[in-house]
């Protein structure tokens, strides 16, 4: 992978292991199937749980008659919300002035307000009996009239999910700069669209699961937890529970993916721990898939009406938006955060002298929706790229230079946007000029306008998105930006590295090894990264927002410096040299200038442990932690190109050719970069083409199952081709951004943008996700219906279409 | 994804597995069970007893007999995909094989059982239909052989008596002739939207024979005889004419995904293209 991008950063690190497309650590133990996940812990007398779940969106609880599952053979408990005595609400980590937070019991109290809200947990000695007991359950319900649509729920004579609160609407927020209305009068073009950013489900491999064991004796609560805050949820369920955080220990074996969807603290979470503690014996919980698509939070699921105000020559003026964001019935940990960061990068990478964006939070009878994979930046690159595809169209200019001639340039670096935050670096000329070079640009359009002309459907997509990575500043999170990092060398030398980040499939026990290797003059075989356990591991935030390496890794590079000033003393008391001249390199530590005076690594570091000769005030033992508090985001770049050629008889895209140019700053890592942006590229298409969690009429899941579910498979994913450019953050020593979500921003808008390219010569300016073949088909057939086409593909088909308009 | 108690035989012949099913009514034959064990991890399906036909030996073959090609009903859908045999001399099925859900389904799923399921968007049953294949049964009252034009009754439901057994599959051999398999599958699923599979004779100038099997619009897979009747003794030209007919008299199911509207079209799309492609492999 080429990585030409010129440097207007710090210096790459060019060490003997960063940089470097170093095998994962993590593989060897997962490829062989010989890791454990938290469903495969098992300890002697452990119960199952299984969770009795609301059939109806919106209902009132008349009467819960257990007594049948009480007494089935092998049940230990049976529980609701009336035998939860000290158990907490489940937490909403969001403070906003106007914010509704609604009380979330961890079982339903009274209503149930969407389908598959928790209602009754019954614990059996094996998950079958729980379940055969679980359908025993009698429960009464009187059903309410359901709310659905956001538009309607705002309506005044819509039905209300909480009579206290007076409407359906969770909060209103708002961000200004600038004069929007001297923006659209001035105006030589306004261009309006109203997207739809569907409802999706983060889907990961490994569903949730959680095993809590109490020890009365030791006052010790235990949980293995398939989650990505081990620290956050530890101090939430201590609360949530009411025991002191000091009891409370939480253990994320393997965590296989998460994309937000386990950043968060749900019912189970509270209920299973409570259970552990009221029976005295450990309790086990393993979500099913069918409960995973239906009762872990989903992402997106929002409206957007969006003008952009134009001079002709493509100058943007001004950006109004007003987006409708569906919460789900509750607010779960970050619920209302995620649209606030559509709002914060909404602007994009453009220059945008006027911003003014209303964003409404609504609630409905369904599931919450939260972070994933994105949280927030998607649907604004969604939005910004779409509508700047939309003028770009409108105003007769080619998309990749109207996007350019709205850039900043990279001199303007850091750059201000209308939504007020401060971009750390960029150069998105580059980004663009590369990856049009790669897709060989000029060339499909050329192939674009011969088509045309031949009926075929060839259409460009073209996606310059910026991100927000790195989060964040501890002043812009609600519970602390930072992280932690430990490394500890023990006294063979070989290096145990802590970190509060959470990896779930990012790899930091491999990038987080290179990083410390190339540090100490060491091989990343002799270093182990242990994260995810809350007695071993310091206090940190979590892995979540592209932050593990730009904050996570920050913070072990500089625990990594304490240690390297603490070698050089040692080493200078040991061969009588000065500290400042002390060179760790390649396994030894030795005087610069003078090669005959050095000790090999181990050498140094037992003699740190020994302590027989240290220097007077030398602290023996060789470990140093440090909390990194970044002083901003960062914020990656880049630009996605997809060619594809649209089926205008049956509405099928096909995706030619995906050209990804990405820049995450300095790279540790290239192979997990590279993984990192198939994957998220993958899901972004993905939302794009096939995902979409429907709800029907009754507020009932359709999508339930994996047979309905549309997660891409091989098949479904075209070739990538990867490239990079380089520009390092100032905001950390490394230089490094983050990448986990890019590819998701990126490809979504992308892949919609070409398809309703493809369709430009029909009048189609918009077609909603996901771009299911009939929705194509019938945007088709009702444009052709408007205005013949250019060249009907088949006589038969012109006609079948316009007759089905 | 938790099934409720059921009880579990695994004959080792296929006289035990018959007797087993004759004495238990509502039992349930496993083999492969890529539909059977999915309904019942969601409890849609709760079969007291499951008699597991996989360790029974003899019923995993692909042989060649003559004017037709034999297939034991527990051989994977892998194997019929890959097979020479079927590639050389009766490609259509092994082409529908290829198709079905994913290489893992493929490797467990079994013909036999499949066609015993009688999904309504199954892949198979167009190929069989197309191919008019003939499916043998056994039962403790000895052998049937039926039709395909037969087999398929309704959803989910066929010829097949409850206390039968599919054994074996023969499809004729097909020399001489195109053969396409066509499909538009639901991203999730794997399944047909719509599958066409098509047996063509003849040359441009004249269309001999030809036979259309479609499945995924209706409730069962279905042969299009109207599109059959519109081809035969005429040229390739007629082919945009006659597919229109490929769903005529056919109730289409609609769901999210694809109304039946757009199965209706999508048939009569892809049963041109797959007669037109047939033709043209005919005369590679």
């Amino acid at each position: 992978m080429a990585s030409n991008g010129k440097s207007n950063g710090k210096a790459k690190s060019n060490g003997q292991w960063v940089g470097k497309r170093f095998k994962r650590k993590e593989d060897p133990r997962l490829v062989r199937g010989i890791s454990h996940y938290t469903d495969d812990i098992k300890l002697p007398n452990l119960a199952h749980c299984v969770f009795v779940r609301s059939p109806h969106a919106h209902a009132r609880i008349l009467s819960i008659n257990a007594d049948a599952a009480r007494s089935h053979p092998g049940v230990r408990a049976v529980v609701t919300s009336a035998d939860l005595e000290g158990l907490g609400m489940i937490p909403c980590a969001m403070q906003m002035p106007d914010l509704k937070v609604p009380p979330h019991p961890a079982l339903a109290k009274g209503h149930v307000r969407y389908v598959g809200e928790p209602v009754a947990a019954v614990v059996a000695e094996d998950p079958y009996t729980a379940r055969d007991a679980a359908e025993m359950v009698a429960v009464e319900y009187e059903p309410l009239p359901v709310v659905l649509d956001m538009e309607k729920a705002l309506e005044k004579d819509s039905a209300l999910i909480y009579q206290d609160f007076g409407s359906n609407k969770a909060f209103t927020h708002s961000m200004k700069s600038g004069d929007i209305n001297a923006a659209l009068k001035k105006a030589d073009r306004v261009v309006k669209v109203r997207l739809l950013n569907q409802r999706v489900a983060p889907t990961a491999m490994e569903p949730r699961a959680i095993v809590a064991e109490y020890l009365p004796g030791e006052n010790r609560l235990t949980i293995w937890a398939s989650t990505q805050i081990p620290h956050l949820l530890k101090t939430q369920v201590a609360i949530m529970v009411g025991l002191p955080e000091t009891a409370v220990r939480v253990i994320a074996p393997e965590v296989g993916g998460g994309f937000g969807s386990k950043l968060n603290v749900y019912a189970e979470d509270g209920v299973v721990p409570w259970l552990a503690m009221k029976l005295g014996r450990p309790v086990k919980w393993t979500e099913t898939r069918r409960e995973s698509l239906l009762v872990t939070i989903h992402g997106r699921d929002t409206i957007n009406h969006l003008e952009l105000a134009l001079k002709k020559d493509g100058t943007i003026l001004g950006l109004r938006a007003k987006v409708l964001a569906d919460m789900g019935a509750y607010h779960q940990l970050l619920t209302p955060l995620i649209p606030q960061l559509t709002a914060l990068m909404l602007p994009g990478c453009y220059k945008i002298p006027a911003f003014d964006c209303e964003i409404i939070g609504v609630f409905t009878n369904k599931m919450s929706t939260d972070a994933y994979r994105g949280a927030g930046r998607p649907e604004a690159a969604y939005d910004i790229e779409r509508i700047m595809d939309c003028a770009a169209r409108e105003l007769n200019l080619d998309a990749a230079r109207f996007r350019s001639k709205n850039f900043p340039q990279p001199r303007e670096f850091p750059f201000t946007t209308a939504a007020g935050l401060t971009y750390d670096s960029a150069n998105y000329q580059q980004s663009l000029k590369r990856a049009l070079q790669l897709a060989g640009y000029d060339k499909l359009r050329a192939r674009q306008k011969a088509g045309w002309k031949q009926g075929k459907y060839y259409g460009v997509g073209v996606s310059t998105y910026v991100e927000i990575c790195a989060i964040g500043p501890s002043a812009a999170t609600p519970a602390g930006g930072w992280e932690s990092g430990t490394v500890r060398i023990e006294p063979t030398g070989k290096v145990t590295v802590l970190t509060g980040a959470s990896p779930h499939g990012q790899g930091q026990e491999t990038t987080f090894a290179q990083l410390v290797a190339d540090q100490f003059g060491i091989s990343p075989e002799d270093i182990t990264v242990i994260h995810g356990d809350t007695l071993a591991v310091p206090y940190g935030i979590g892995t979540f927002g592209s932050r593990g390496t730009a904050v996570g890794g920050t913070a072990i590079y500089y625990a990594v410096q304490k240690l390297k000033t603490k070698i050089a003393a040692l080493a200078a008391h040991l061969l009588g040299a000065k500290a400042a001249d002390i060179v760790i390199a390649h396994g030894r530590v030795g005087v610069k200038g003078n090669p005959k005076k050095s000790m090999s690594w181990g050498e140094v570091i037992l003699a740190a442990y020994t302590a027989r000769s240290i220097p007077a005030g030398f602290e023996p033992g060789m470990e140093a932690t440090h909390f990194f508090e970044p002083s901003n985001f960062t914020f990656p770049f880049g630009t996605h190109i997809c060619a594809v050629e649209v089926d205008a008889e049956t509405g099928e895209t096909k995706i030619e050719k995906y050209v990804a140019v990405d820049d995450c700053g300095n790279v540790i890592n290239p192979l997990l970069v590279d993984g990192q942006v198939q994957g998220g590229i993958a899901q972004g298409l993905s939302q794009a083409m096939y995902e979409e969690m429907v709800y029907n009429e009754d507020g009932q899941p359709v999508t339930g199952s994996l047979m309905d579910y549309a997660v891409p498979k091989a098949i479904h994913i075209p070739e990538f081709i990867l490239d990079r450019t380089v520009t390092p953050t100032p905001v950390n020593p490394m230089g490094v951004k983050g990448v986990g979500e890019a590819g998701t921003i990126a490809s979504t808008p992308c892949v919609v943008n070409a398809v309703c390219d493809a369709l430009a010569p029909l009048g189609i300016t918009n077609i909603d996700m996901p771009l299911k073949p009939e929705r194509v088909w019938r945007a088709i057939a009702a444009a052709q219906a408007a205005v013949p086409p250019p060249a009907a593909t088949t006589k038969s088909s012109a006609r079948t279409a316009r007759r089905s308009a | 994804m938790i099934p409720a108690s059921f009880d579990y035989e695994s004959p080792k012949t296929l006289n035990e597995a018959l007797s087993l099913l004759a004495a238990h009514d509502d039992a349930k034959l496993l083999a492969g069970g890529h539909s059977l064990l999915p309904a019942m991890k969601l409890r849609l399906a709760n079969p007291p007893l499951l008699i597991d036909l996989g360790r029974i030996g003899g019923l995993d073959y692909i042989r060649d007999a003559g004017d037709t090609i034999s297939i034991g009903a527990l051989t994977t859908h892998g194997t019929v995909a890959s097979s020479r045999l079927l590639l050389a001399s009766s490609p259509l099925l092994a082409q529908a094989a290829g198709n079905i859900g994913d290489i893992q389904v493929r490797n467990r799923g079994t013909i036999g059982g499949s066609l015993a399921q009688a999904h309504p968007s199954a892949d198979y049953p167009a190929a069989v239909l197309a191919l008019d294949a003939r499916i043998v049964t056994a039962s403790q009252s000895g052998e049937r052989v039926i039709p395909a034009r037969e087999f398929f009754t309704g959803m989910f439901t066929s010829a097949l008596r409850p206390d039968e057994i599919i054994t074996e599959i023969r499809v004729p051999k097909t020399t001489g002739a195109g053969t396409v398999y066509k499909k538009f599958a639901h991203p999730a699923s794997g399944y047909a939207v719509v599958g066409v599979a098509v047996v063509v004779r003849g040359s441009n100038a004249k269309i001999d024979e030809v036979a259309v099997g479609i499945t995924g619009v209706g409730e069962i897979a279905y042969r299009a005889t109207a599109v059959e009747a519109a081809l035969r003794g005429k040229p390739a030209s007629a082919i945009a004419e006659a597919a229109r007919h490929a769903a005529d008299k056919v109730e289409a199911l609609g769901d999210n995904y694809a109304s039946a509207e757009y199965r209706r079209h999508l048939a009569q799309v892809y049963t041109r293209r797959a007669l037109q492609e047939a033709l043209a492999a005919k005369r590679k």
